[in-house]
């Protein structure tokens, strides 16, 4: 006899089980944690350098780079004298939310204020994995197609923010910008969206200023929580 | 392609829900998947015959139900599907819009034989 068993159970519960338990642990220690997602080589990297390079020596920042081979992305970061870790997954295509708890095992979390995650470079796989983070951002680069929030619409309908980077190659390549931003406001109405050419400080101020403003908005939720 | 971890995730949810029914033979294992969960669902059959093979879930079929894009109005409560990426309400205009669905990416049931 055939008989149907209801489950209703998410598929990456347990993913989700330990990315709300890393979400938990971030809010009790007050640290902003950004989940960075693009296509390889869209500038992940050379966005988190210029980053740190621009933020006070004493922030409280720790990085941690994803990718399936090589520590090359963690040692360039770790130049800025930051912490940085290296998550090297050894084939699976995204991080998620036990390699993040695993590679924070031995940073205390009270030291931390800013947490920035690399993901490995895929605008697919990453889409579908909680880490705990207080917003995911996507970076899109005008070497790539301006129809790319169409053809990947799940991550850049999850992330808060775009950042179009490498802005000084526009004169180079066939990318129509207006287009790009009109197909992320498509998928993702109301998305905010910052353009970048990292290599020549363009319009760094503007992600700064997104960053800034995030952080502040997720302590401010964080403290009405405990006044409430 | 994470279809391949996916799969694996069903199977360790799968066996997990087995030990409630020793002798069940399954079936079919209905899913719901989100037009925005990022999972293609041919690459998901594939990985799935590929990690079951060789165990008792070797004959288990995936049933893939697909949930589009739906929103709701905040304005007038219209519930719609987003048909070319149109998030506005069809009924009113407004473009204040929630999503509601899309998103899903669920293990909806287990059809056993006994």
């Amino acid at each position: 006899m055939t008989t149907r068993v209801p489950v209703e159970k998410k598929v990456l519960n347990e993913n989700q089980i330990v990315a709300n338990e890393l979400r938990d642990r971030f809010r009790e220690n007050a640290v902003f944690c950004l989940n960075l997602i693009s296509s390889p080589g869209s500038g992940k990297t050379t966005l988190l350098e210029k980053t740190l390079d621009r933020l006070p020596r004493n922030t409280r920042v720790a990085v941690l780079a994803g990718d399936i081979q090589t520590e090359n992305d963690a040692n360039r970061l770790k130049r800025s004298g930051f912490p940085v870790k290296q998550i090297t997954t050894g084939g699976t295509c995204h991080l998620d939310a036990r390699m993040v708890q695993k590679h924070l095992e031995d940073w205390p979390l009270e030291d931390i204020d800013i947490l920035l995650i690399e993901n490995v470079g895929n605008l697919v796989c990453p889409s579908s994995y909680d880490l705990g983070e207080a917003a995911k951002v996507v970076l899109l680069s005008v070497t790539e197609g301006e129809d790319k929030p169409l053809k990947y619409p799940s991550i850049f309908f999850k992330s808060e923010l775009v950042v179009i980077t490498k802005l000084d190659l526009l004169p180079h390549v066939p990318f129509d910008l207006a287009k790009a931003r009109e197909n992320c406001l498509r998928v993702h109405p109301g998305v905010e969206i910052v353009e970048v050419a990292a290599i020549n400080e363009a319009g760094l101020d503007q992600w700064m200023t997104w960053l800034r403003k995030r952080q502040d908005a997720t302590s401010k939720s964080r403290t009405a929580v405990l006044i409430n | 392609m994470h279809e391949l971890s996916i799969a694996e995730s069903i199977l360790d949810a799968v066996e997990r829900q087995a030990a409630d029914h020793p002798d069940a033979r399954f079936h079919k294992i209905g899913l719901r998947i989100g037009e925005l969960s990022g999972i293609d669902a041919d690459a998901l059959n594939f990985s799935w015959h590929a990690v079951t093979q060789d165990t008792s879930y070797q004959q288990t079929a995936l049933e893939i139900e697909f949930c589009p894009r739906r929103h709701r109005c905040e304005q007038c409560g219209q519930q719609f599907t987003v048909h070319d990426y149109r998030t506005d309400c069809p009924r009113c205009r407004d473009t204040n819009t929630t999503c509601i669905g899309g998103e899903e990416l669920d293990i909806a049931y287990l059809e056993v034989e006994e």
